[in-house]
């Protein structure tokens, strides 16, 4: 099973859980399974399009799927996938 | 890219006995040593906020001997910022952040030079205040301004030395030095206002911004030293309540509108329009027009008059915890659209959060679920304390 870690701003989507433990081959499938289990995740993730915000970016390890094969990235089963979405405060 | 252009050591200012006294712990530290000290005392850095990250990264740089520094803030101290901002004390409420901090970094080191500059910082007097600086240090709280910043710096080719915090977690990284990603590599847009809640909303751990603002102050010195690796293309993640760093790759974005190869922002733009923020401001007070709206002080006279009132509490458990109206059903905003069932459709309901931004969204999302009887309460809870009563604290 690959894990998706949740980061602070989006747990409260998600049951307040820190991290997801999915069964996926590709990145796009994995993020499918995330929304599948915390409903309330989808609209934060995804744009009415269906496509992954502009501001939320998915790493697998520690590279970025747009720079891998987006959604179609492969995942292994020890894979650690990371949302990083874009955060502003700094006061 | 910003590159670091190293002054000749001979160009360097001399250290005076008290400052080579001072800095004795740095001087036998053979990666900075003698001259390591002097490109410190030669160097300008530009901070922008002196809040949660600004607090621990003014007071650093100060105590490590950086000699020109510049503060970007327009805002005055309250008595929620002492909770993480301890560049400021009790004794600063009501005065200018710009002035306080001034103060404490003096005290801690008489030796520097402090440049204040009272001022948002916009599209109009970014490059101006900037183009003095050798290294900007971002520790502003919003989107349009992170933008501004990150595009001001590639204009003039400046590194920036990055970190954003929210809840329990932080971000920090080095934009644009030597071939190093931007901002906008990282994130080509802003989310849509509203999304992403603010600390202020959101809330922060108060030790939280010292970790984060003192990685900034650290990266600063060792762009101004030239020694270490930097953060650049890296992108370091903290989280408190784990206990965990993390680090993932970031690379400059060849199609980047600023940074990259064929640039499409040559100059500052609109960055509150950037960031959806007018067009937003007047959605939503097109659709607040058309939503009814009850003030805290008609709603008791109502509640007291006995009239069937369902009052939806849209906040978090835990803002329920330190302050609630009595008699108020909670059902958190994010949650909202799952569990309508629960809410009778035909009622009377009146909506509130904590200040009535979250109530207006909850109250769209209901009115387009078919609700037509809903109000928003004006102000939030935090009016209905001032106006109702007084017992039910502020937060």
């Amino acid at each position: 099973m690959a894990k998706i870690l949740i980061p602070t701003p989006l747990r409260q989507y998600a049951g307040g859980s820190d991290a997801v433990q999915v069964e996926a081959a590709t990145a796009g499938e994995a993020l499918e399974q995330l929304v599948s289990l915390h409903p309330d995740l989808k609209k934060q993730l995804f744009n009415d399009e269906g496509r992954l915000r502009s501001f939320v970016n998915v790493y697998v390890s520690d590279e970025d799927i747009r720079y891998l094969e987006r959604d179609k990235t492969p995942v292994k089963a020890d894979d650690t996938l990371s949302i990083v979405p874009s955060i502003a405060g700094g006061r | 890219m910003a590159t670091a252009t190293m002054t000749p050591a001979a160009a360097l200012p001399e250290l005076t006995n008290e400052e080579i006294l001072r800095y004795s712990r740095h001087l036998i530290l053979p990666e900075v040593g003698m001259e390591g000290q002097r490109r410190l005392k030669a160097a300008k850095v530009l901070m922008v906020g002196t809040g949660g990250l600004g607090a621990p990264l003014g007071m650093y740089l100060a105590a490590v001997g950086v000699g020109r520094i510049g503060i970007v803030d327009f805002d005055t101290v309250d008595v929620t910022n002492l909770q993480r901002q301890i560049i400021h004390g009790q004794k600063d409420i009501g005065r200018k952040k710009i002035d306080s901090a001034a103060e404490t970094m003096q005290d801690i080191n008489p030796y520097l030079e402090i440049v204040k500059h009272e001022t948002f910082l916009t599209s109009a007097n970014a490059l101006d205040i900037i183009k003095d600086y050798d290294v900007v240090v971002d520790g502003t709280d919003n989107f349009p301004t992170r933008y501004l910043v990150n595009d001001a710096c590639v204009l003039l080719n400046k590194p920036n030395a990055y970190g954003s915090i929210f809840r329990f977690e932080g971000q920090a990284t080095v934009f644009h030095h030597e071939d190093g990603p931007c901002y906008r590599c990282l994130y080509p847009e802003p989310p849509p206002p509203g999304l992403v809640p603010s600390c202020a909303e959101g809330g922060v751990l108060g030790i939280l911004p010292a970790i984060i603002g003192s990685i900034q102050a650290t990266e600063t010195v060792k762009l101004i030293l030239g020694k270490g690796e930097t953060l650049k293309g890296r992108l370091l993640l903290y989280d408190s309540l784990n206990m965990k760093f993390r680090e993932l790759k970031l690379r400059r974005n060849p199609e980047c509108p600023v940074c990259g190869d064929h640039p499409t922002v040559t100059e500052l733009i609109d960055y509150q329009e950037f960031c959806g923020i007018p067009q937003q401001a007047a959605k939503e007070a097109e659709q607040e027009g058309k939503l009814s709206e009850i003030t805290p002080l008609e709603l008791k006279a109502k509640l007291d008059a006995g009239e069937p009132i369902f009052v939806l509490d849209v906040r978090e458990p835990h803002e329920y915890e330190i302050a609630r109206i009595e008699g108020t059903t909670l059902i958190p905003l994010g949650q909202l659209a799952r569990r309508v069932e629960e809410l009778d459709s035909t009622a009377d309901i009146v909506i509130h959060c904590k200040s009535g931004m979250r109530s207006a969204k909850a109250q769209r999302l209901l009115k387009d679920m078919g609700f037509s009887r809903v109000t928003n309460l004006t102000g939030g809870i935090l009016r209905w304390s001032e106006d109702v009563d007084p017992d039910v604290p502020q937060y």
